[in-house]
């Protein structure tokens, strides 16, 4: 027993002297967003196959999770699908941080339901009466009569919140039921016949199993699905929004470096390969302005209309 | 000499009081924390109207912000009462089996069952909500969706018994043998005994055991946050979706931004989480006591 | 007459019902868990990291966390716990201090998991500002096993004769010297099982965790004391709800609470033996 005891303390001892003089590990911490938790892990593995001195820790709890370690500098990329907050500026200033924001990909925020479900299309303002509970049943809206069951995520989310802000317009109803993560709602609705859920497009890439509605802005325009890419990427699909990180300053050195990987053509790929979309134009050019790399994209005309929460 | 010697015995038993009463500390310690970081809620929300308004929504944008945990405590309160009554019955029969039925060799095996039961985690059992009960009860009651409050308190049933069990057997063991043989002497069959003379006599031992489950049922955390399908309305059944008091700290803890009144109202609903679970400790403390006393 | 025997019958069918669900339960739970983890588990799993987006590969990560931060739970607990243990049974007299402890650890061993959580934040990630890290964790897990610590080493320090104590003071030994060689050695081995048995619920403790420095992905196992770490009560957790694709990684997910139940039964199983031997040397 005493042996044992005497080993278990001096194994602790020279753990603890080692790790002393390792403490100035060159670790990048990210933390944040579910939405974003599996595309950044994916990249962080590939990055760190191409570069093994390179030390990334990626850790989950939601966009707001993200930004309150950032905030409080427990981390140094703080994952957000939605926008920083002036509340949380406010604080971030209050404590010496400086938040500056990448888009490292573009999210076409998808409804989902179930496969008995007939309906395939419905308007922003249908989903928001349905999220606001103001819609109980969906024969209400021309389908089944089965009870409406929401899904949706916690509040620490920011798909939680961006859903709020942009489409909902409203507060959810609190028979809405919160799943700790977009897989869990994809597996939820594809049991129930009156499931809706919101999901991360990445999430449905290859929609099997589950229906994914196509949505207009509003009934006069059309309808439009957030598998189209190209729906997408041209801001028919209304419901898109930016997925950022967010740092504090300019970033430099090993965090620069891994988000200089993730907007390169290789990152985007990965991207894209979750099922996202790759950031356009527009937002290669303000992210290539913050990371001071010059660019040489040409001033193409492809307008890109962003709707939804940007960052204010 | 013995001066040196006199001096050191004194530091260490003073060493060893502290460490006695670094227990204490502790215990104040959490009870203080909970009390100065909740403090400031109370003075945007009244105490009634933050413990039994029904709409807890602090993050809200397009109407001001609610802090009423009015349907949280009900939540807590429903999954823990349905998993007692599970687990209360199934609990004393097993204790009462184990006790006076069965023979030495089924005891053997009974107890280490027991231990084991009671050393699964919370997780596993949470995990098992989800994979196995929850499909079950989608399937018998033809549901859509099995996380809800019945889920959880089948899951906390689990989680109480062990309690329960080993409480309640110990509380039968310790009924003087002498009440067994009398009742058997007057004729009654050892059935009778069991129930009208056993039974009584231990249960001030049967209580305290109950209470002890059923604190365990109220502060368990992870089991309820997988299994309870986190919905904040009031609940309208067992098989509605809820979302209890320890599910809510854990979602929501990671997110507030520090200091904010949102902050504050989770060390709050925290706090009476503490409270709650103080009080059931002390009463069945009591009730242990006063039957011992009884016994004795 | 045979009434009462006819109650009598239906009676005991009725506790042995009780038993057998009892027993049926936790059959089930093993069986599900054994019969669907166990195809994941091989030499492979145990041995490395996720890969794949954490889609293949193993948890190589979350038993060394769950390792080191249960050492660091053992460093505090125990002679925390046998200290208090000591002073109870050894220096305490009857009064309101005294009792005033024992009501404490009582109420200690009944606070919620996620309450120890809160304070862990509070006190050690943030006033003593370790951040979130093995360290902190540990601490808080070491926290709540105290009570158990404590009522352990009680019962062991109970169960040493008093003849032993009365021996040595008798030849002139001071108290501290009676307790350091005529009483601690005979009762550390007990001391000891009743630890591992709180070790084992803290190394499957999540909520104390999940906010003092459990991580959902890390690239190398933890260099130092003041990193994340991965976990496998928490994996089991973000496998289960939060993955990316928690039905293709629901296999590793049995996987994982499969190790989880093995870990726990082995450390029990261990003061189990413990126990015994501890008996059998004491009849010698």
């Amino acid at each position: 027993m005493n042996k044992a005891a005497t080993f278990l303390i001096a194994f602790t001892l020279m753990f603890l002297g080692v790790s002393a003089c390792m403490a100035a590990e060159n670790m990048v911490e990210i933390k944040g967003s579910d939405t974003l938790i599996n595309v950044v892990q994916k990249l962080a593995e590939t990055y760190m196959k191409g570069h093994p001195d390179a030390g990334i820790s990626v850790t989950g709890g939601g966009s707001g999770t993200g930004i309150a370690a950032l905030v409080n500098r427990r981390c140094d990329i703080a994952n957000a699908s939605r926008g920083i907050k002036s509340k949380e500026v406010e604080d971030a200033n209050k404590k010496g941080i400086d938040p500056k924001r990448v888009v490292v990909a573009i999210d076409g925020l998808s409804i989902v339901t179930n496969t008995q479900n007939p309906i395939d299309k419905l308007t922003m303002d249908d989903i928001g009466k349905i999220y606001r509970g103001d819609v109980k049943n969906w024969k209400d809206l021309g389908g089944n009569d089965t009870p409406v069951n929401l899904y949706g995520r916690q509040s620490n989310s920011g798909t939680y919140d961006f859903m709020k802000e942009v489409v909902m317009k409203g507060e959810y109803s609190p028979n809405m039921k919160s799943m700790n993560g977009n897989a869990q709602i994809v597996e939820a609705v594809k049991q129930d016949p009156g499931g809706i859920g919101y999901v991360g497009v990445g999430y449905v890439k290859d929609a099997a199993g589950i229906n994914v509605l196509k949505v207009a802005a509003n009934p006069g325009l059309g309808y439009f699905s957030p598998l189209n890419s190209m729906d997408v990427k041209t801001g028919n699909y209304p419901i898109t929004r930016p997925l950022n990180q967010y740092l504090n300053g300019t970033p430099k050195g090993a965090v620069k470096d891994f988000i200089v990987f993730e907007l390169s053509a290789e990152g985007q790929k990965i991207v894209e390969d979750e099922g996202f979309f790759a950031v356009p134009r527009e937002y290669q050019r303000y992210n290539n302005d913050l990371l001071g790399i010059s660019d040489n994209l040409d001033s193409s005309t492809t307008k890109y209309s962003v709707e939804g929460r940007d960052g204010a | 000499m013995a001066k040196h010697d006199n001096f050191r015995e004194k530091l260490i038993h003073g060493l060893f009081f502290f460490n006695g009463l670094l227990v204490v500390i502790v215990l104040v310690g959490i009870f203080i924390l909970l009390i100065v970081k909740s403090a400031p809620v109370f003075k945007v929300v009244p105490l009634k109207d933050f413990l039994f308004k029904a709409t807890w929504n602090p993050t809200a944008t397009f109407v001001a912000p609610s802090y009423g945990m009015g349907s949280m405590l009900v939540s807590t309160l429903m999954v823990s009462i349905g998993a007692l009554i599970i687990a209360i019955p199934l609990g004393i029969g097993t204790a009462a089996y184990l006790s006076d039925i069965a023979s030495p060799r089924v005891r053997e095996i009974a107890k280490p069952v027991i231990e084991i039961l009671a050393g699964i985690p919370s997780v596993v059992i949470g995990f098992l909500g989800i994979v196995l009960v929850g499909p079950m009860i989608s399937r018998i009651f033809k549901l859509s969706n099995g996380l809800n409050a019945l889920n959880g308190s089948i899951l906390l049933a689990v989680m109480a018994l062990p309690t329960i069990i080993s409480l309640t057997e110990d509380a039968l063991k310790s009924v003087p043998s002498s009440f067994k043989e009398a009742s058997l002497a007057l004729g009654a069959t050892h059935w009778q005994t069991i129930v009208k003379v056993k039974i009584p006599a231990a249960i001030s031992g049967i209580v305290a055991a109950c209470m002890l489950g059923m604190g365990r049922a109220i502060g368990e955390t992870m089991t309820v946050l997988m299994a309870t399908g986190c919905s904040i309305a009031m609940p309208k059944s067992f098989l509605s979706s809820v979302q209890t008091i320890t599910s809510t700290i854990a979602i929501e803890l990671g997110e507030v931004p520090y200091d904010t009144t949102h902050y504050y109202a989770l060390f709050a609903i925290g706090l009476v989480l503490f409270v709650i679970t103080f009080i059931i400790n002390m009463v069945s403390d009591i009730v242990l006591r006063k039957y011992q006393k009884v016994v004795k | 007459m045979k009434k009462k025997q006819f109650t009598q019958i239906l009676g005991f069918s009725l506790l042995r019902t009780c038993a057998c669900a009892v027993i049926l339960v936790l059959a089930v739970i093993l069986y599900d868990i054994a019969s669907k983890g166990a195809v994941v588990i091989n030499w492979k799993f145990l041995t490395t990291m996720p890969a794949d987006g954490m889609t293949k590969g193993g948890i190589l990560p979350a038993i060394i966390g769950t390792f080191l931060v249960t050492v660091i739970t053992a460093i505090l607990a125990i002679p925390l716990g046998m200290g208090c243990a000591i002073y109870l049974n050894e220096y305490a007299k009857d009064g309101l201090i005294t009792r005033f402890i024992r009501m404490a650890i009582r109420n200690l061993s009944g606070v919620p998991s996620i309450v120890y959580g809160l304070f862990g934040v509070i006190l050690f990630v943030q006033l003593m500002n370790i951040g979130t890290c093995i360290l902190a964790a540990g601490f808080t897990l070491g926290l709540m096993t105290l009570p158990w610590t404590i009522t352990a080493s009680e019962e062991a320090l109970k169960n040493v004769p008093n003849s032993y104590r009365e021996g040595s003071l008798a030849l002139g030994a001071t108290k501290w010297q009676t307790i350091k060689t005529n009483v601690l050695p005979y009762a550390v081995s007990g001391m000891l099982t009743g630890t591992i048995l709180g070790l084992s619920r803290a190394a499957g403790e999540t909520a104390p965790i999940l906010f003092t420095g459990a991580a959902f992905y890390l690239p190398h196992l933890p260099k130092s004391l003041f990193d994340q770490f991965m976990a496998l009560p928490y994996h089991l957790y973000i496998m289960s709800t939060q993955h990316h694709s928690i039905s293709k990684v629901r296999p590793i997910a049995y996987g994982t609470a499969l190790v989880l139940i093995a870990l726990v039964f082995t450390m029990n199983l261990f003061a189990v033996i413990l126990r015994y031997k501890l008996r059998k040397v004491k009849m010698e």
